[in-house]
């Protein structure tokens, strides 16, 4: 990608450190997120993904490295920028004395083009509740609400730390549904999470942080080299079966302990072409224990951040 | 007429931050009954005790402590109710955000000048209201004490306004907030001349007063309600209404830079 392009991004940041006295909360941290796209954040709890959206939001101040959120550097502070972006920090915020409507009312006072309140509260799920006591809310409510404070002003880029936590799963989708509608209209999103179901369902990229640095980025499907992890076909023997196996794909690799057959490949499809009739030809009806597997995104995740702890200690 | 979009933006905000402000004071019964009812109960209870007159004047006790309880009503609305504010819209997430959208930051201060300058004058108008019928205050007799009641009020809220700011820094939640800013309070109020007359305190007592806006702004109103022959028991023997300004005023520069100072929109403590 050319220089031009990538100062283009909306999130472009090279050697991001944060130095909190000894402790480097953030260690070096590179990335590009593209427009229009969803980005999420990964990574375990204390790795440094709320240190960095802060820095990129202008809250919190680096201690070095490059950083522009819309072409800005977040440390200008600029109004002008600030009515671009949008903010749903991680901490649930209390709003006192004021009912959910006019909170909303109130923020979107501060912007240019806000959208329309009452559209907004609809979209968030508190239509119900407009006109109830902000204090009132119960914990999933009072986050949506922290949301539509987030996205009144009608952001080109949005950023949501943790927005589903403590939210019920019917409440979790209608999050996903407004990721997908500033989505929908070109803008951009990123997402910091614990749900990996989320990742997949919303985010087309991503990185994993641990300890400080990202260990990992790129597309969902590709984190972590799962493309190039093979499928794994497994059955358990059973009487009958000829000792030997058919002809299995040329990368195939087979392990057996204890009656488990396990065949590795890129090619599961061609495996079970060849597996299925041989089973048939031994009067074998039914394979046993027989299924397809192909690593999720958490057992991906939860290697990555493994063999990088590890790695961490060593 | 084409409006400059900067300026329109500000004043958009103010006006959403001023109307946020007097419907979180007036809702929010913590600052109703602290801040604005409490020098009302305390003018009602202890101008119902109190009798007699200041030893060395003709001047009924009573009228010495309305005086200075006004000053407190006005430090009490200012200091207390602002400090508090700021304590709990910093640990609640409000003031981080704030910070996070494009409010031009002086529409914060704006907000919280307008809910001084309206619970200021509020708590003014009850406190003389409940002193004029209940207890038969005169009220002041001249223009010039009339002019002297304003600016005295005007620049001892401004520097409280501008204290609270300040102070609310070394508030750590929103829960202690209450209980922290009325330790400061109850002190002045006893040794600023309000339930005692300033000139029977001990010395180094008055020493300490004098340092702090309170003692000044009790003396300032002291001049607007009570007879001039009352000023030979002040310690200077004399109203001295231009030390009361010229304190009053360096008490407004010095909370306007400790506020500069102090004040946060991010940082580990706000949340």
């Amino acid at each position: 990608m050319s220089m031009v392009a990538e100062q283009a991004n909306p999130v472009h940041v090279r050697s991001l450190r944060k130095r909190y006295g000894p402790v480097n909360a953030v260690e070096e941290v590179d990335l590009d997120v593209r427009s229009g796209e969803v980005f999420a954040l990964l990574g375990p709890n204390g790795a440094g993904k709320t240190t960095t959206v802060e820095i990129l939001v202008g809250v919190r101040r680096r201690t070095s490295g490059d950083v522009r959120v819309l072409g800005r550097d977040p440390a200008e502070d600029a109004p002008e920028w600030r009515a671009r972006i949008g903010v749903v920090p991680q901490t649930t915020g209390a709003y006192t004395d004021l009912t959910v409507r006019e909170v909303v009312e109130h923020f979107a006072a501060f912007y240019p083009a806000p959208l329309p309140v009452a559209e907004v509260i609809d979209m968030v799920g508190l239509g119900k509740q407009a006109r109830k006591q902000a204090q009132s809310l119960s914990g999933g409510q009072a986050r949506r609400l922290d949301v539509a404070v987030g996205v009144v002003g009608d952001p080109d880029l949005i950023f949501l730390d943790e927005p589903t936590t403590g939210l019920d799963p019917v409440a979790r989708r209608e999050a996903w549904d407004l990721v997908r509608y500033f989505a929908d209209r070109g803008k951009t999103t990123v997402l910091t999470t614990h749900y990996l179901d989320e990742v997949e369902a919303l985010a087309q990229r991503a990185a994993v942080i641990v300890g400080g640095r990202v260990v990992e980025s790129g597309p969902v499907a590709e984190l972590g080299g799962r493309r190039a992890t093979p499928a794994a076909v497994s059955f358990t023997r059973t009487d009958g079966l000829a000792a030997s196996l058919p002809t299995l794909p040329d990368d195939a690799v087979v392990e057996e302990a204890e009656g488990l057959v396990v065949v590795r490949t890129h090619h599961p499809t061609e495996a079970m072409a060849a597996l299925l009739p041989w089973a048939a030809a031994s009067g074998v009806r039914e394979l046993p224990d027989l299924r397809i597997h192909r690593p999720s995104l958490e057992e991906i995740y939860l290697d990555l951040i493994r063999s990088n702890q590890e790695g961490g200690v060593v | 007429m084409v409006l400059n979009p900067a300026r329109s933006i500000l004043w958009r905000a103010a006006v959403s931050r001023s109307s946020v402000e007097l419907k979180s004071f007036f809702r929010n019964r913590q600052s109703l009954v602290f801040t604005l009812l409490l020098p009302i109960v305390l003018l009602v209870v202890l101008g119902s005790i109190f009798s007699g007159t200041v030893p060395g004047t003709h001047t009924d006790f009573k009228q010495m402590f309305i005086a200075g309880i006004i000053a407190c009503g006005v430090m009490s609305v200012s200091f207390n109710g602002l400090a508090i504010s700021v304590a709990i819209e910093r640990d609640t997430g409000m003031i981080r955000r704030l910070a996070s959208s494009p409010m031009p930051k002086s529409a914060y201060f704006v907000g919280k000048v307008v809910r001084v300058a309206v619970t200021g004058t509020l708590e003014t108008v009850l406190l003389l209201a409940v002193a004029v019928l209940a207890f038969g205050l005169p009220l002041p007799s001249t223009a010039a004490r009339w002019e002297t009641l304003v600016w005295v009020l005007l620049l001892g809220g401004v520097a409280c306004t501008l204290l609270a700011v300040a102070f609310s820094s070394v508030i750590p939640n929103a829960r202690s907030a209450s209980a922290i800013v009325t330790l400061p309070f109850l002190v002045l109020q006893f040794i600023s001349g309000v339930f005692f007359p300033y000139s029977q305190l001990p010395a180094w007592m008055q020493t300490v007063a004098a340092l702090f806006p309170l003692k000044w702004m009790t003396q300032g109103l002291r001049s607007v309600f009570l007879p001039n022959d009352f000023a030979h028991v002040e310690p200077a023997g004399v109203w001295e209404l231009d030390r009361v300004a010229l304190v009053l005023a360096a008490w407004c520069l010095a909370g306007l830079a400790l506020s500069f100072l102090t004040f946060r929109w991010r940082g580990p403590n706000v949340r």
